[in-house]
């Protein structure tokens, strides 16, 4: 798929010895939602911030459709939105004046009916008038939204887009981003919330220590690394796993009230018809079962956990 | 050329005076003043002229150019620290704007402002004090070319900055004492001969003398000279707002 921003080899590092971003090379595609994931200090906001301009890079490229972002920085620039972590703005600024103004720093000549749509459109049309620092937190967000899409840019990094949002706010936030997409623009963002990326991301990234750990279509992230869980809540407590179904990941739970099989869900066989018939044949009964597969935040946690380990083995 | 950035950071600077009118306009012109009643009208009555000129007409351009130096540097630092200071600088820095354009946006605004306020001090003057300008083109030039100076000069302050304190030294503890001593209240050649010499260190004399002479044709140095130093300090302040974006200095990491 052809990509809409392409990072090569890209490292940094700070003045102050910190190697915040290592060899990374990632591509997004065009029109996909791409959720990037990694814990406090892996180089998520290190990232964004080069392909953004904000921060120089130590060695590496990014060609944002085509344009390197360096040396033709005016039209990378211009395609590219952002919504920063932090709530930064012009506190005494009315809504209309900071949007305006984001629109013709990014090069756009004034288009009032255009910053109308999009302030209508994230229910601060209401709003236009006030200063910034009389609004809510979650106002304030979509204002930093507003800005960001007042120049219509192809590529739209949110860092942590709902941090600090309540829940309601959140959904409606998930709603806008996707008809972003649905209308061309291409979403890259940040998020602590798994639920999120689950929610929203049509690929993964997953970054550690500087390093990306992994991409990955969602959907065949999920299946590749998800592992599925029968629980059987047993009609008697049971005091150890019966000898005859050894052969299989069990393990009794509950104080022995409940009997959890993890297996893969991708196998041919799955044993489950074995384990019951087994289970029926010892005449051990069960009132209640039900099955589980595992969340992206316990694939994120294992794929971080074994990134550290990997590197502690080879160091 | 992002004409549109430019344009939208100088509106958004300009609208930023309006909000602080008082702050911004309002009580240079009112310090100003009080300086014109003090030194002009009651001390000024009882002193002799200098250069055939009343004192009170002969402080009017250093008095001018105290408030525009104190305002330019004042202005484009407080310009470019704020957006340092609330986090919003990610927006200049991630925009498809280069330097020269950010620079002539804050520095334009600056500028702008402080010559709106020379003129509103003298203006002022002449309620106070009876004077001519006998180069007013000469007097605008130079009222625009030290504002535009000194905006650059403020702007690299702003930069250098890193909290509120620095913002205030370089004005108040550089600037000022140079301006008072610069020539402000007396002519130079009153001065005993060794002083006379080392003030001839002091970069804001050239200012101040050059002005001087667009009002009344009188000078402590040659107005050639004037001209040439205000350029040498407008070229130093260029090639360090230009290291400034070259290195990313307190910008980017």
């Amino acid at each position: 798929m052809d990509p809409i921003i392409s990072v090569r080899n890209l490292n940094k590092i700070y003045s102050s010895g910190f190697q915040a971003l290592n060899d990374v090379s990632v591509d997004i595609h065009r029109g996909e939602i791409f959720a990037l994931l990694g814990p406090n200090g892996a180089g998520k906001t290190t990232l964004i911030s080069v392909i953004c301009g904000i921060t120089n890079p130590s060695s590496g490229e990014v060609i944002a459709d085509g344009v390197n972002i360096v040396k033709d920085f005016r039209a990378a620039r211009k395609l590219i939105g952002l919504v920063p972590q932090e709530l930064t703005t012009d506190a005494f600024e009315s809504v209309w004046a900071t949007v305006n103004f984001s629109r013709g720093l990014f090069g756009k000549a004034p288009d009032p009916a255009y910053i109308e749509r999009i302030l209508r459109s994230l229910s601060l049309w209401d709003k236009k008038d006030n200063r910034i620092m009389e609004l809510s937190g979650g106002m304030k967000r979509r204002v930093l939204i507003a800005k960001a899409l007042s120049h219509e840019p192809k590529i739209l990094f949110l860092d942590e887009p709902t941090a600090g949002v309540d829940v309601e706010l959140r959904r409606d936030m998930w709603e806008l981003v996707r008809k972003l997409r649905d209308e061309g623009v291409t979403i890259i963002l940040t998020t602590h919330y798994i639920e999120e990326a689950e929610e929203m991301a049509d690929r993964i990234g997953v970054i550690s220590k500087g390093r990306i750990v992994l991409v990955e279509d969602k959907t065949a992230l999920m299946n590749q690394l998800g592992k599925k869980q029968l629980t059987l809540h047993l009609q008697q407590p049971l005091e150890a796993v019966p000898e005859e179904l050894s052969e299989y990941e069990l393990e009794l739970t509950e104080e022995g009230h409940s009997l959890v099989y993890t297996f893969d869900v991708h196998a041919s066989e799955t044993g489950i018809g074995e384990i019951l018939r087994k289970l029926n044949d010892r005449g051990i009964d069960f009132k209640d079962l039900k099955s589980t597969q595992s969340s992206l935040e316990e694939i994120f946690v294992d794929l971080v956990r074994s990134a550290h380990e990997k590197e502690v083995v080879g160091a | 050329m992002n004409l549109h950035a430019i344009r939208a950071i100088y509106k958004f600077e300009m609208a930023r005076t309006w909000r602080t009118l008082m702050q911004s306009i309002a009580s240079p012109v009112i310090s100003t003043s009080l300086y014109f009643v003090v030194f002009g009208s009651a001390i000024g009555s009882r002193m002799i002229s200098i250069d055939g000129i009343s004192y009170g007409a002969f402080i009017i351009p250093g008095l001018i150019m105290l408030s525009l130096l104190t305002e330019s540097i004042s202005n484009a630092s407080f310009g470019i620290y704020m957006p340092k200071f609330t986090g919003t600088i990610y927006e200049i820095l991630s925009a498809p704007v280069s330097a020269i354009e950010i620079v002539i946006g804050y520095v334009g605004a600056a500028a702008t402002k402080s010559v709106v306020l020379g003129l509103l001090i003298l203006a002022t003057a002449r309620l106070f004090v009876d004077f001519e300008v006998a180069h007013p083109l000469w007097m605008f030039s130079f009222l625009v070319l030290t504002a535009v100076t000194f905006s650059l000069f403020g702007f690299i302050i702003g930069v250098w900055a890193d909290g509120f304190e620095k913002l205030q030294i370089i004005p108040m503890m550089v600037v000022t004492p140079l301006t008072f001593l610069g020539g402000s209240f007396y002519s130079i050649n009153m001065l005993p001969p060794v002083w006379q010499t080392i003030t001839l260190f002091n970069p804001v004399v050239y200012l101040i003398s050059g002005f001087r002479w667009s009002f009344y044709g009188v000078a402590d140095v040659h107005i050639g000279i004037s001209v040439g130093m205000t350029f040498v300090f407008m070229l130093i302040c260029l090639t360090a707002i230009w290291w400034i974006f070259k290195t990313g200095y307190r910008l980017k990491d």
